[in-house]
C-alpha cells in the first residue's frame, strides 16, 4: 500500500483561537476552523511524515480513537482540505519551505 | 452569522488581538494633499525589531496583519519582513500606492501568499490623481501595477478617499475597478495632520453632499437598511461597545508605539520598551478603552442613533474625549437617515464644529 504525505499549502494563513485552528486560503478567502483532532494532523503535516504514522503517533492514543476508524477519518479530512487548496497531498514526500511554522 | 464573524466575536469577547495594523514607515514617495502623516523618519524600527514584534504578535494570537505606511515599499527590507510574516502564517494585507510594484514584485507577492493588496487611487483621471498625490506620472504607474497584480490573480482593492477635489469621479473610478477585476472602497473620512494642522479638513466634502454618497446603491449595497431610521434603543444596545479598537484590534507605528487604532491617538505603550503582550494585557489606556459601553457615553447614550451609529471612539478622543461624540459620525448618521442626533439637538439642531488633535510621533532611539 502506498503512503500518503501531506504538507500545509504556502497560500495559507493559520492561527489558534480558543483551542480551534483558524485556517484561511489567500487565493479564494476560504475560511475554516479545525477541531482538536484535525489541528493535530494539520500541525504534523510536514511533508515528510506519512499520514499513517501521524495518525498512529498523534491521534489514536491521544484522542483514544480506534486506529482503523482514525485512518479512514484522516483520509477523508485530508481529501477535503486538499480540495480547498489547504493541504498538499502526494504519494511521495513533499518539499516544504523551511521555517513555516504552525502555531 | 458567518464562521469568520463568529471567530471575530470570540476574539472580541476573549480580548485576543485578532487583527493588527502595522505601519512600517511614514516615509512616502507621494505627498497626497489629504494625508495626515509627517513623512520624516523619526527613528523607524529596524528589521530585527519588526521581526521580533511579528514573533510576539503571532504568539499573542494575531491572525490578520495589515502592513501599511507611508509607502511600505520604500523600506528596502520590506520583502524580508513580508517573508517573515508569512512564515509565521499571518493573513497579510498590504496597503500601498503601488508606484514601486512591477511584474517581478507582483509575482513575489503572489508567491508569498499575500491575501489582498489595497491600492490608493483617487480618480479615473490621471491629472486629478496626480494633482492629489503631487507625484507626476503616479496614476499611470499605479494603474500598471494594478494590472500586474491582477495578472498574478492577486486580490486588489482600489481605495479612494472622497474629497472636494475628486467628488465627482467616484462612479467612473468604481467602473474602472470593476473592469480590472478589483474591489472598490470609498471613504469620506479626512483627519487632521499629525502636527496638528487642521487645514486639511477643508478637503472634506460638505455634509450636505453626503446623502448622495449614502443613497448610492452602487456604493452601498445594503442602502435601504443603511439609510433606514434607527431602531428603538434596547438594553443590549446600551451594553454594547463602539468597535474592535483595543478589544481585538490595535495599531503599531513605525516607532513601536501601540494605539487602540490607526485613528485613535491614545498612546498605550511601546514595543521597544515593553513586550507586546504586556501592553495588550496590562496597559491602563487599553483597559479604559475596553471598559466603555454605549451607556457610558456622555451625549450618545441618549441618542436615537445609538444602535446603528458608526461612532468612532478615536475621532471622539481627538475631538475631546473618548466618551464624547464624534461629530463626523453624527454628521454621517444625520445625512444617512435625515434624523438629527443628540449631539445636534444639544447644539440647537446644528452640527458643532470640531477641533481634532492627531497622533504626535514619538522619536524613540532604536
Amino acid at each position: 500500500m502506498s503512503e500518503t504525505y501531506i504538507a500545509r499549502s504556502t497560500n495559507i494563513a493559520a492561527r489558534m483561537l480558543a483551542g480551534e485552528m483558524m485556517v484561511m486560503n489567500s487565493v479564494d478567502s476560504t475560511f475554516f476552523t479545525l477541531n482538536e483532532v484535525a489541528t493535530a494532523i494539520w500541525q504534523a503535516a510536514d511533508g515528510r511524515t506519512p499520514l499513517r504514522e501521524i495518525v498512529n503517533r498523534d491521534i489514536c492514543e491521544r484522542f483514544d480513537i480506534d486506529p482503523e476508524q482514525a485512518q479512514a477519518d484522516a483520509q477523508e479530512f485530508v481529501a477535503d482540505l486538499s480540495q480547498h487548496g489547504i493541504l498538499l497531498v502526494s504519494d511521495h514526500p513533499l518539499n516544504v519551505p523551511s521555517g513555516t511554522e504552525a502555531r | 452569522m458567518s464562521l469568520l464573524l463568529e471567530m471575530n466575536q470570540k476574539a472580541f469577547e476573549m480580548g485576543v488581538p485578532l487583527s493588527v495594523h502595522l505601519d512600517v514607515t511614514y516615509r512616502c514617495n507621494e505627498r497626497c494633499v489629504h494625508c495626515y502623516l509627517d513623512h520624516d523618519d523619526h527613528g523607524e524600527m529596524t528589521t530585527g525589531e519588526i521581526k521580533g514584534v511579528l514573533d510576539q504578535l503571532a504568539e499573542a494570537g494575531v491572525f490578520f496583519l495589515t502592513f501599511s505606511g507611508g509607502e511600505v515599499f520604500l523600506r528596502r527590507d520590506f520583502f524580508e519582513l513580508l517573508e517573515h510574516a508569512r512564515r509565521l502564517q499571518f493573513n497579510v494585507k498590504i496597503k500601498t500606492n503601488a508606484v514601486m510594484i512591477r511584474e517581478a514584485e507582483a509575482r513575489r507577492l503572489r508567491d508569498l501568499g499575500v491575501d489582498t493588496i489595497q491600492v490608493s487611487v483617487y480618480s479615473h483621471r490621471a491629472e486629478v490623481h496626480d494633482t492629489i498625490t503631487k507625484l507626476p506620472g503616479s496614476f499611470e504607474r499605479t494603474m500598471h501595477a494594478v494590472r500586474f497584480l491582477r495578472a498574478q490573480n492577486l486580490k486588489v482593492t482600489i481605495a479612494n478617499v472622497l474629497m472636494t477635489w475628486n467628488r465627482h469621479d467616484s462612479d467612473r473610478l468604481q467602473q474602472m475597478a470593476r473592469e480590472l477585476g478589483a474591489h472598490y472602497t470609498l471613504d469620506p473620512t479626512i483627519t487632521p495632520m499629525m502636527n496638528g494642522d487642521t487645514s486639511v479638513l477643508a478637503l472634506r466634502i460638505p455634509g450636505e453632499e453626503l446623502p448622495e454618497v449614502f443613497h448610492n446603491p452602487a456604493l452601498v449595497p445594503n442602502m435601504e437598511e443603511f439609510c433606514a431610521p434607527p431602531k428603538p434603543v434596547t438594553d443590549d444596545d446600551l451594553e454594547g461597545y463602539s468597535c474592535s479598537a483595543g478589544h481585538s484590534f490595535c495599531y503599531i507605528s513605525p516607532y513601536g508605539d501601540v494605539y487602540p487604532c490607526v485613528q485613535f491617538p491614545l498612546s498605550s505603550g511601546n514595543v521597544r520598551r515593553q513586550k507586546f503582550a504586556d501592553i495588550w494585557n496590562h496597559s491602563p489606556e487599553l483597559k479604559e478603552v475596553r471598559s466603555i459601553q454605549a451607556k457610558d457615553l456622555t451625549v450618545c447614550s441618549s441618542c436615537r442613533h445609538v444602535s446603528s451609529c458608526t461612532r468612532c471612539p478615536g475621532l471622539a478622543y481627538m475631538e475631546g474625549g473618548m466618551r464624547g461624540p464624534s461629530t463626523a459620525d453624527c454628521e454621517k448618521s444625520y445625512y444617512r437617515t435625515g434624523i438629527p442626533t443628540a449631539n445636534m439637538l444639544r447644539n440647537g439642531g446644528k452640527l458643532a464644529s470640531m477641533l481634532l488633535v492627531q497622533i504626535q510621533p514619538l522619536a524613540v532611539p532604536a
